[in-house]
């Protein structure tokens, strides 16, 4: 038996972690649950667990963000609780990639509707000869 | 597919790349694999004195044992890679919480695999995380394409 463990992050102005754990809940299914202020992490079997969450994104699938994670929930060698507190490590990671998700949300949407984003003009290196005109202006005379 | 990811932990490439129907190829795995076996010899991440030997097969054996213990957890994910999705320079790959000489060892080891892969920046404003979505998107159905093929 395969057995994973999933960490939902919520970005969502609809829906709470408190929300997602009740429809984990109301769902039966044989996992384990674990509400975090970031989301929910789920562990289980690796078919139930797809599936699950799966089915778990569509509550809302631009505010829904999901990855696999190594430790189980409240394992003793990384739980913050048992290593006197402190950041985690993969914390970092979190923190810095959340700040992204709204703008992920946007591109998502974006991609939904079928809108095609203008391709950005490659920067052109400054020439030489511009910079010896711009050093030559700025001098003092 | 199997879609190699780089940052190795990302939470928005991993998603992305499950979303539109791929297999992200995240560190998160081997991680998984090393803390579920019943003997934990090396707590938190079980890396043992063994896995900078298994890092030999990516670095030499003067290169220090960081990056070959890193590579033990990174290799096998390179070699299982059909795509890579990667993202230059990331923030937080830099200073403590990474590694820059085995971050330049996987890019290196993923463009001589010679895979289709995919260029990136983290976007920075709404228009830039639009066009980021697309080219992921993109890429992704192209590879879904060729797999057909």
């Amino acid at each position: 038996m395969d057995n994973i463990t999933k960490m939902i992050v919520i970005n969502s102005s609809k829906v709470l972690p408190s929300d997602v754990v009740i429809k984990l809940y109301e769902s039966n299914a044989d996992v384990m649950i674990k509400e975090t202020c970031f989301g929910v992490m789920v562990s289980g079997e690796r078919s139930v667990v797809d599936k699950l969450l799966s089915e778990t994104r569509k509550i809302d699938p631009y505010g829904i963000f999901i990855k696999e994670r190594g430790f189980a929930p409240g394992e003793p060698n990384r739980c913050r609780a048992t290593r006197r507190g402190g950041a985690r490590p993969g914390f970092h990671m979190l923190e810095t990639e959340e700040k992204l998700l709204p703008q992920i949300a946007q591109g998502l949407r974006a991609l939904d509707k079928g809108e095609i984003p203008p391709l950005k003009m490659k920067k052109k290196k400054l020439e030489l000869e511009k910079l010896m005109e711009i050093i030559k202006n700025a001098e003092v005379s | 597919m199997k879609v190699f990811i780089y940052p190795t932990n990302s939470l928005i490439l991993s998603d992305l790349v499950e979303r539109f129907g791929h297999e992200p190829l995240a560190v998160m795995q081997e991680i998984s694999k090393r803390v579920n076996t019943p003997g934990l010899d090396s707590p938190p991440m079980n890396i043992t004195p063994e896995d900078p030997k298994i890092g030999l097969k990516y670095a030499a054996v003067e290169v220090p044992s960081g990056v070959r213990g890193r590579m033990a957890l990174n290799g096998p994910l390179i070699s299982k890679a059909e795509a890579a999705i990667i993202v230059r320079d990331p923030v937080v790959s830099f200073g403590c919480m990474g590694c820059a000489r085995t971050n330049e060892l996987v890019n290196f080891l993923i463009r001589a695999k010679k895979i289709p892969i995919l260029d990136l920046y983290y976007p920075s404003s709404e228009e830039e995380a639009k066009e980021f979505v697309y080219k992921i998107s993109q890429f992704l159905k192209s590879l879904g394409k060729e797999e057909k093929k």
